[in-house]
């Protein structure tokens, strides 16, 4: 089988006072090594719960994940997350978060191999002159720039982009993404990015799958992207498909928004998992029955 | 000489300037936008044409006269809203009426405050706390503040920025129609190129900073009322997007001074996490041998 990563079935129900709230209902995508899809759709559609479930931040109501061969269950160091915002402890400074993660990873290397992946990630970002500083000293941006340059020190199988630049300014996100497009060049790591903004699918992306609102998210259309690699925004937007394609998803996107006002608030704000727990070994496929009856 | 003029405005906070230079000719009832960076002194501008703040050098008139100080003939919407959060949002926009117009009767104030809360679809909200709406709610009660003391002109400080994706583009819908409505003179704020395109007569990048100045200026010749899908097969859009983009991504990319730095990414895969395997200090399995890159540090 050529495809690397497998979503089967995956479904999300969370419990509510008023009955189960089906979020991801029999999803399913599968990515093939090294290519980039990106989930698009408008915010509280569903599209973080799946990415959030591969991460295995959050619990599998029913179906299943397989990457690389092996069943997913719970966190682990193979698949990087870039969260929309980077999740970085304030108390130490940009190098030594990205070293929390290498010396976990790399506890084999010597120490000095160890400094040397998280300088060099630390650097191709573009902090080579920052890495010292603390979270509190840095802008949004160059925070931003450490939560993917810890994704990518890790060398994990898979790369997991949560609105990985929704808080950032437009222009600060046209620079941040040609920074992940080199890298992610260079690295050809298999990546799934979540995103509501039209423009960073077309530029970063091989495919798209176009979700529809939730509750009961699914996939609606899929795009192929098929920009000559490697990418420079400026041959990109000059590219004879580019605005044909923005059309067609400003299209899908506005169509859902009229179809069904998107939720106030998405439950998809994963639980932060305990490390200290050994993760759970056990197939999370659960009978359907409780939850069609809802 | 324009409705808003700006001439040779500069200022500095201590020893770093800001703004160095800053031209600007606003006609009455054009619709501007100015796109920057985050940080290259945006809101600066802004406070400059309110009167918050007084500019080191140059000046700024609207229709003749010299802004000194923040007056009611400006009419501000920021991007944090800037509520009262006691009042309701009835309550919010008459306080702004009672100051400016003192000498009306209290029938023709409150007739005037409902008809801005219908213009933003608020009337079934009109006696609900800042508390209790949504962002993008809360922007159109102090859209609807701004426009209902009769300004002059009106300025738009990034006033969508906080909102979420959706909301945004409702709103920037609104903007437009009401603008087209009664076609005040609007200055907006933005680091949105597409959000500039989509509402302004005329878009002027403000170049990073420090010490940023105004770019030239690209008309937008774009139809109203304009259809965000549409306008992706308007070959005037296209042009006018790449290179409103290009201008600001270049300005930005000039202020990089460019080192290059020896840099040593060791070739080794990552473990499972194990700490059993810790305590064997077990060896990496090394692919080949140190692979050395040289990279460009910004």
């Amino acid at each position: 089988m050529s495809d690397y990563v497998e979503l089967s079935n995956l479904t999300k129900i969370y419990p509510t006072a008023t009955g189960p709230a089906i979020i991801v209902n029999d999803f399913n995508l599968r990515i093939r090594k090294g290519e980039f899809v990106t989930l698009i759709g408008h915010s509280g559609c569903g599209k973080s719960t799946v990415l959030s479930m591969i991460a295995g931040l959050n619990d599998i109501t029913g179906g299943g994940i397989i990457l690389a061969g092996k069943e997913l269950a719970g966190p682990g160091p193979d698949r990087g997350v870039v969260f929309q915002s980077p999740c970085l402890l304030p108390w130490m400074t940009a190098f030594q978060n990205v070293m929390l993660g290498v010396e976990q990873v790399f506890y084999t290397a010597s120490r000095e191999e160890r400094r040397q992946i998280a300088e060099y990630y630390l650097t191709v970002v573009g902090l080579g002159e920052a890495m010292h500083k603390k979270p509190s000293d840095l802008s949004q941006g160059m925070r931003q720039r450490v939560g993917i340059a810890r994704a990518f020190a890790l060398k994990p199988k898979m790369l997991l982009l949560d609105e990985p630049f929704g808080m950032l300014d437009s222009l600060t996100r046209f620079e941040l993404q040609q920074v992940l497009i080199e890298l992610w060049r260079k690295n050809k790591i298999t990546a799934l990015m979540v995103t509501h903004d039209v423009d960073e699918a077309l530029f970063l992306s091989d495919r798209i799958a176009c979700m529809t609102n939730g509750p009961e998210a699914q996939i609606g259309d899929v795009l192929d992207v098929n920009f000559p690699r490697p990418r420079e925004r400026k041959a990109v937007m000059e590219h004879p498909d580019y605005y044909r394609l923005r059309e067609h998803l400003i299209t899908f996107l506005e169509k859902q928004a009229h179809k069904n006002p998107p939720r106030e608030s998405s439950p998809s704000s994963a639980s932060i998992p305990d490390s200290n727990k050994p993760p759970k070994p056990t197939r999370r496929i659960q009978p359907k029955a409780e939850t069609v009856e809802a | 000489m324009g409705f808003l003029e700006l001439a040779n405005v500069s200022k500095s906070f201590g020893d770093s300037p800001v703004l160095q230079n800053l031209n600007l000719s606003v006609e009455k009832g054009e619709f501007v936008a100015i796109v920057g960076f985050s940080g290259a002194g945006k809101t600066t501008l802004i406070n400059l044409i309110s009167g918050l703040l007084k500019p080191d050098s140059g000046t700024v008139t609207l229709n003749d006269l010299e802004i000194v100080s923040p007056g009611p003939d400006r009419g501000v919407v920021f991007q944090n809203y800037s509520l009262l959060p006691w009042l309701n949002v009835h309550e919010n926009i008459l306080l702004a009426v009672d100051q400016v117009f003192p000498n009306w009767t209290p029938v023709k104030k409150e007739r005037h405050v409902e008809k801005y809360i219908a213009m933003v679809n608020l009337t079934e909200a009109r006696n609900k706390k800042p508390s209790e709406l949504s962002g993008g709610m809360r922007q159109r009660v102090s859209v609807a503040r701004a426009l209902a003391i009769d300004p002059q002109i009106l300025l738009l400080d990034e006033p969508l920025s906080a909102l979420d994706a959706l909301t945004r583009s409702t709103l920037q819908n609104e903007i437009s129609r009401i603008w087209q409505e009664d076609r005040k003179t609007v200055v907006l704020i933005t680091n949105d190129p597409d959000e500039g395109i989509y509402l302004a007569d005329r878009i002027i990048p403000l170049t990073a900073g420090p010490a940023a100045t105004l770019g030239p200026s690209f008309k937008v010749q774009i139809r109203r009322p304009r259809d965000r899908k549409a306008i992706n097969h308007d070959p005037n859009f296209r042009q006018l997007r790449r290179e409103v983009i290009e201008f600001m991504l270049e300005s930005q990319r000039g202020r990089h001074t460019a080192i290059t730095k020896k840099l040593v990414l060791p070739d080794i895969e990552p473990e499972e996490p194990n700490p059993a395997l810790l305590m064997f200090g077990t060896r990496p399995r090394r692919r080949n041998e140190v692979k050395e890159e040289t990279v460009e540090v910004s």
